[in-house]
């Protein structure tokens, strides 16, 4: 179990900065029905909903 | 060996989470209003008046008093759950406060209970209002208009460690655990840089190292101390820098990770205290790189990034798990998961984490759609991912289809909005919820008053945590009839 721990590797230059929206897409097939789901339940006017809400600041 | 743990060393904890509301259809929209009308609907709860006056919300672990003043709306807006748990109106958001938990896994089902508490609650809303108008309620901790509300976490810890070395040990695992306790948010706020995409709904508010406001300037480290219980054996350290979370396995593992590190802070076990640079600075930067390949200076010189620095207190707190035979819940195992799918590929861990879930749904909606982060649909899909409302959760779409991981089944999610946890005093006030209502008078997290019909009220202090748990009591509120024979019984007990 602790082999499998790697440790900081503070010697390590910085390493390229990957663009998210360049991410791999792990296996999307299982998103395609979802996509579809999202289509029948998303607030109609995404715009409005949006926009309207406005919450007051807490804790 | 601190005294607020069982004997198996698990650790009395909680969450308290403040939920996004909204009334659709509505033009003029009272948030405190909305709020109210929310926490008294709950089919669920009792309406009891919350006792503040023991409470002590102005004090400071540091040592100094502030002088806050006392909500009256918070006394009267105030509901408890047949679980031991604490339903109410927080300025202007309903908010659900668990029962005291042991350990993380316990803690990660009840604040799991809230969500289904607060839909219950929204469902049960609209018979008070008008046709047209739907009452929406979010677990999630900002608008995108720069207003955040909170998702705190609450330990119980030693009173014999020095607050110093809590502000020493934690501060940087706080700032890096980001990486695994994100909620996922489209864009930036409060002045930060414009990003896409964030790792966290809350890391762009946080503005100090240190500090006793949760509202404004809001501290990394928050100095709360307001134990609610014996404050000379105790301390219950309030946890502000977190997101809410929808998925059970983060949940899980922040309270996991969190409560194990503290432990090996009451312990004196950690090395090191792997100091940042900047730490408020570093909050951010950790939220606004998705790629995790940004690199943090520590204030020996050295940089890290918050990936490499996580591997390290997995590390230590492996070997500290393994000497002290703590029970670690299995928290350990899916953090070296979750970290080792970070590093290949952050989406990798969208059954786990809200974050890369909610990232990998829009970014392959933005691909059929072909739309940009700034579309409004994205931001819809941003904040509808928190919706509570089964029927409309996003995160609730991709549990059901499988996509994201649980640890609890709905039967377990539904016994535990009825039935407290068994090992803390949250057990008493549970069950007396459901078994003496409506002679509660009023409550607080360590008493509870009844009124038995005689000349005065009898208040039952709850100051240790650990007592008040169905070893101790079951026996009596299950002989006890009424409240007297309750208080009866109890004071024979003591």
């Amino acid at each position: 179990m602790k082999e499998q721990i790697r440790k900081p590797h503070h010697e390590e230059e910085h390493p390229p900065e990957r663009d998210i929206s360049a991410t791999p897409q792990a296996d999307t097939g299982d998103l395609d029905g979802l996509l579809d789901e999202i289509d029948e339940v998303l607030e109609e006017n995404a715009e409005e909903f949006v926009r309207n809400y406005v919450q007051k600041g807490g804790e | 060996m601190s005294t607020g743990r069982n004997s198996e060393g698990l650790a009395v904890l909680g969450t308290e989470t403040e939920f996004g509301i909204t009334i659709k259809g509505r033009t003029q929209d009272s948030a405190v209003l909305s709020s109210g009308l929310v926490v008294q609907s709950s089919p669920d709860g009792i309406p009891v008046r919350w006792s503040l006056t023991e409470e002590s919300p102005g004090r400071d672990a540091r040592g100094r008093r502030y002088t806050v003043p006392v909500d009256v709306d918070a006394e009267a807006l105030n509901a408890l759950l047949p679980n031991g748990a604490r339903l109410y109106v927080d300025h202007a958001h309903p908010e659900y406060s668990t029962p005291e938990c042991l350990g993380a896994r316990q803690a990660a089902l009840y604040d799991k209970v809230g969500e289904l508490a607060l839909a219950r609650s929204a469902r049960d809303t609209q018979r008070l209002l008008s046709p047209g108008e739907t009452a929406s309620i979010y677990k999630n901790n900002s608008d995108g208009k720069g207003n955040s509300y909170g998702a705190h976490e609450n330990y119980l810890i030693d009173r014999a460690v020095p607050f110093a070395d809590i502000i020493d040990y934690l501060t940087t695992f706080l700032v890096t655990r980001q990486i695994f306790t994100g909620s996922g948010k489209v864009g930036s706020e409060n002045g930060r840089p414009a990003v896409p995409y964030q790792i966290t709904q809350r890391a762009d508010f946080f503005e100090t190292r240190v500090g006793l406001e949760t509202t404004i300037r809001r501290p990394i480290i928050n100095t709360r101390d307001e134990p609610h219980s014996d404050p000379d054996r105790f301390r219950r350290l309030h946890v502000i820098i977190g997101d809410a979370n929808r998925s059970e396995p983060q949940t899980f593992l922040k309270l996991g990770a969190t409560a194990l590190l503290l432990a090996a802070i009451e312990d004196r076990a950690l090395p090191d205290r792997l100091e940042l640079e900047d730490p408020v600075s570093a909050t951010w930067m950790v939220s606004h790189d998705p790629g995790l390949g940004r690199r943090l200076r520590l204030a020996d010189g050295s940089s890290a990034t918050a990936l490499e620095l996580q591997w390290q207190y997995l590390d230590w707190l492996t070997k500290y798990a393994e000497a002290s035979s703590r029970s670690d819940e299995g928290c350990l195992d899916l953090w070296r998961g979750v970290l080792e799918d970070l590093e290949v590929d952050p989406i990798r861990t969208a059954d786990r984490l809200d974050w890369t879930a909610k990232l990998r749904v829009m970014e392959a909606y933005q691909a059929r759609e072909n739309i940009g982060w700034d579309h409004a649909r994205i931001r819809a899909l941003d904040l509808q991912y928190h919706d509570v409302d089964p029927a409309k959760g996003l995160y609730d779409r991709l549990a059901a289809r499988g996509s994201i991981d649980r640890l609890f089944d709905d039967q377990q999610v539904s016994t535990a909005l009825q039935e407290p946890p068994r090992g803390t005093r949250a057990y008493f006030r549970g069950r007396c919820v459901r078994k003496f209502g409506p002679s509660i008078m009023s409550a607080n997290w360590d008493s509870l008053v009844f009124d038995t019909g005689e000349a005065t009220y009898k208040r039952v202090p709850m100051m240790d945590p650990l007592r008040g748990n169905a070893e101790r009591v079951a026996t009596v509120i299950d002989a006890s009839d009424d409240v007297t024979s309750l208080i009866n019984a109890l004071g024979r007990e003591e």
